[in-house]
């Protein structure tokens, strides 16, 4: 038996989606002059933008929690390493046009440095950067998944390792000496692929962009779970020792998905970085990585779905009050991962359809 | 060492006593050196000093204090020392009154004023006592400078005791260094191979690239013999460093080995049990302020322990206890209460750090060698450690709750049926286990900052302390804490402390995939 890829009413959300993304914010945006009632500001559009990247990382985080049963909190490593390798050659775009008008990006200059450092070979290619965004993260998921899948960690102590290495990771980028830009990281963008990063025009096509990875993620993933393989992630999730006896290793699948969702990540951090301008090594930081978890868990863990949605009311919630009352931000998050854990383990999406309890 | 020879200026009275008895009688100071010390510029004032102390002529002494606590003024071409209203001529010692209208302050500069004191003791070379004079040389250990030299003559051609002949000959040697004549220089560097402080290193450093082959070979004999002499010392601290951080991380993850490690109760607000504890301590310092305040600690430590204890138990109580059995939702859930303990922290106290002041017998330190002080917060720490562990192993190995957590982590069901109260158990663990949190904090605010983010910094490593331990294994986290500690000292003397830190990180998250189970496992039945 295999599902269908979506139902009736799974086809029309996803094409009024991609409807309003591809179609309303263009047209409102750019269409509508400024001043105009019905006229979409810029920074609605980075907004929105920003938590559509953040939705693909939830759907990736969905992929390994929700179906393999794998919680990594290092996925906000790989989304932040995925935005290193586009911010690295945004900062190239730089060009000469920096505060002390050299080739080399201004923390650089400001550290004395004569040259690029060795990793940053090649950085002025898009096509490079396009490549580092995919390989990076998938290499260090590779190994590190293949190393921890093989001698069996798994539960807790999977969580707690990745968020070791999330934490390690931060440290490093912090230095100065690494070249990243330490601290401050890399941010003041000018150009990418020569456009102006700034104007209306390139914004909304990285809008669109976005959602269409999103869209093409949300598929891909749905195409994921409903194939076999997706069944024995499935099942692993639920009865790991089972699925050993039946004569399939759990390492390749486990592997598999989660490096998979490692390269999502890195795709996400990429598309974030040109719309919200800046990286730093904060995105590593393990509180990172754990509210991902629970954008997952809001929306309702295992069904894809409930990831986007997770990801946007938490997200919306959150650039609400952090402009309205930010003292109160940390109560309501901190409120929202009790309740969600305690009253909702299957979030809204399974609150509202009442689909027999799975965990 | 400056700060140690001002201190000895304080206690300076009865050496100036003393020269009044040797001086037998006040003259009038010279003139030049005064005039010199009130409108002359650097390396000239620094001179005059010397030479007006060359006598020990206590009017000199008087006149220095005045300059360094800003009574010395100057009308026109006069100088005087002002104290209130009354005034005296620098040089005569004549009273002037009335005052003249229009005085400038002599301002004296750090430079000027680490000179005087290093001269006041100095002076304190020619005391009768011998302990004083041990203690003056042992101050001024650290360097002088240079224009003091004949006044350091003049206590070496008196000084009868090897023990302080030695050292002063070893600080007249660091002034000599930069003498006129070669071989003054020769000989002084021949002299600092005899010390063993690390400041005649520093000194020595400069000629080992000299351009003179003769100093150059001179200096590297001496840098190598200073640097064996050192190297013992070095090594002590090194150790040191390594219990000390070990102690430390043993008592952030001691807690987290009960709620953890026995319970099985991912607790991320483990961090922030610290921070309560660290901030019980800041509110119970306050209380104390005024009076009492040296023993404030005492009232501090159960506080802590009982504070944080409280807040676990409610914890336990309300979420914890729901989620039994599903630790990533625990996991979650627990960090959404430290979210809510930050924030709450950060609205009663604010954002900023807050001050916690050591008592004075934590302040200060103990000098083992020349170049290894430990200080006293660090000792009482790692003792407090061991208390504490020593409390906590009597705890579970000797008491009734001790024997009741053990039964129920081991076999629940077992337990309960032979009537214990399992549910009832698990409370007072966890608020053992949290209690023991906030005595980590309340030692903690001894060392550093106290603020709302306090226990984020020691989230991940107390699990990876627990995690590398062995779970359930509370030998195992007391070595991996001493293996972590000293590991992570060690490497960051020689590649820096980032660096060190994410190397520990990243041997221990190999370490766990090759040994999940920890360093001490458990085996049979428990461990899956």
């Amino acid at each position: 038996m295999t599902e269908r890829l979506y139902g009736a009413r799974g086809w029309t959300i996803l094409g009024a989606g991609a409807v309003v993304a591809f179609v309303l914010f263009p047209v409102f945006n750019l269409a509508v002059p400024a001043g105009h009632p019905l006229h979409l500001s810029n920074f609605w559009v980075t907004l929105a933008g920003k938590i559509l990247s953040y939705a693909i990382v939830a759907v990736a985080l969905d992929l390994v929690w929700g179906y393999a049963g794998i919680l990594s909190l290092g996925h906000g490593l790989f989304f932040a390493l995925g935005g290193y390798a586009m911010g690295m050659y945004l900062m190239r775009q730089i060009g000469r046009e920096g505060q002390y008008q050299s080739e080399l990006p201004d923390f650089m200059v400001f550290l004395d440095w004569k040259e690029f450092p060795w990793h940053w070979w090649m950085s002025e290619h898009f096509w490079w950067a396009a490549l580092l965004v995919v390989l990076v993260p998938g290499l260090l998921a590779f190994v590190f998944g293949f190393f921890a899948f093989r001698s069996r960690v798994k539960g807790v102590y999977f969580s707690i390792i990745t968020q070791a290495l999330t934490f390690a990771a931060m440290l490093l980028f912090f230095r100065n000496n690494t070249g990243f830009g330490g601290n401050n990281g890399f941010t003041d963008f000018k150009r990418i692929l020569g456009l102006p990063i700034t104007t209306p025009g390139t914004r909304m096509a990285l809008f669109a962009l976005t959602a269409a990875v999103l869209i093409a993620t949300l598929l891909l993933a749905r195409w994921v779970v409903t194939s076999k393989f997706g069944r024995v992630l499935t099942a692993i999730r639920d009865a790991e020792q089972r699925v050993m006896f039946c004569g399939y290793d759990p390492v390749h699948y486990k592997l598999a998905v989660f490096t998979a969702s490692a390269v999502l990540c890195g795709i996400a951090g990429a598309l974030y970085v040109p719309q919200v301008g800046i990286i730093n090594p904060s995105e590593m930081s393990p509180a990172n990585s754990i509210e991902i978890a629970i954008w997952v868990a809001v929306g309702g863990r295992g069904t894809l779905a409930g990831a986007v949605l997770g990801a946007g009311l938490v997200n919306a919630a959150k650039s609400y009050f952090t402009v309205l009352f930010p003292e109160y931000w940390l109560y309501f998050l901190g409120l929202i991962f009790i309740i969600v854990t305690l009253f909702m383990p299957r979030g809204v999406l399974g609150a509202m359809s009442g689909r027999v309890a799975r965990r | 060492m400056v700060s140690g020879a001002r201190g000895a200026a304080a206690v300076l009275l009865p050496a100036a006593a003393f020269f009044l008895a040797s001086s037998g009688g006040a003259w009038a100071l010279d003139r030049a050196a005064v005039e010199k010390l009130a409108f002359g510029e650097g390396d000239e004032r620094i001179a005059a000093i010397g030479a007006l102390l060359r006598e020990g002529d206590p009017q000199a002494v008087d006149l220095l204090k005045a300059l360094a606590e800003g009574g010395m003024q100057t009308a026109g071409k006069r100088v005087l020392i002002v104290r209130g209203e009354k005034a005296v001529d620098a040089v005569t010692r004549e009273a002037v009154a009335p005052l003249p209208p229009e005085r400038e302050d002599v301002v004296a500069n750090n430079r000027l004023r680490g000179a005087i004191a290093d001269a006041l003791a100095m002076l304190k070379l020619l005391s009768p006592e011998r302990a004083e004079r041990l203690a003056s040389a042992k101050a001024l250990a650290g360097g002088a400078d240079a224009a003091m030299l004949p006044l350091l003559e003049k206590a070496l051609a008196s000084e009868s005791d090897a023990e302080i002949r030695g050292l002063l000959e070893i600080i007249a040697a660091g002034m000599q260094l930069k003498a006129e004549s070669r071989e003054a220089r020769l000989a002084a560097i021949r002299t600092l191979g005899r010390s063993s402080s690390p400041s005649s290193k520093t000194l020595l450093l400069d000629f080992a690239n000299d351009a003179d082959p003769d100093i150059r070979r001179e200096a590297r004999l001496s840098l190598d013999a200073v640097g064996k002499r050192l190297a013992a010392g070095e090594w002590l601290g090194l150790a040191f460093a390594g219990i000390s951080l070990a102690s430390i991380l043993l008592l952030a993850a001691l807690g987290l080995a009960i709620t953890y490690g026995l319970m099985g109760v991912i607790n991320m607000a483990h961090g922030e049990l610290i921070m309560i504890g660290a901030y019980t301590t800041y509110v119970v310092q306050n209380l104390f302020r005024g009076s009492a305040f040296d023993w404030y600690l005492a009232a501090a430590v159960p506080a802590a322990l009982v504070v944080s204890g409280l807040v676990g138990m409610a914890l336990e109580r309300t979420v914890i206890r729901w989620l039994y059995g599903r630790p990533l939702e625990t996991l979650l859930a627990t960090w959404g209460i430290s979210l809510i303990l930050i924030q709450t922290v950060r609205t009663i106290f604010g954002a900023q750090n807050v001050q916690v002041e050591n008592p004075p017998f934590m302040s200060g330190g103990i000098q083992v060698l020349s170049n290894l002080v430990l200080p006293w917060s660090r000792i009482y720490i790692v003792l407090f450690v061991a208390c504490v562990l020593g409390a906590m192993w009597v705890m579970l190995a000797k008491t009734r709750l001790g024997l009741f957590i053990r039964g129920v982590t081991q076999n629940r069901a077992m337990a309960s049926c032979v009537g214990v109260p399992t549910s009832r158990v698990d409370t007072w663990a966890f608020g053992l286990g949290s209690g023991i949190a906030g005595l980590a904090g309340c030692a903690l605010s001894q060392l550093g900052n106290v603020g709302p983010e306090l226990g984020q910094g020691y989230i991940v490593d107390s699990f990876l302390v627990v995690v590398f331990g062995g779970v359930g294994q509370l030998a195992g986290t007391v070595y991996a804490a001493l293996v972590l500690g000293f590991a992570n000292k060690l490497l960051e003397s020689w590649s820096g402390a980032v660096l060190a830190k994410i190397a520990v990180l990243v041997f221990i998250i190999f370490f766990i995939q090759r040994r999940p189970q920890g360093l001490f496992a458990l085996r049979g039945r428990v461990a899956e």
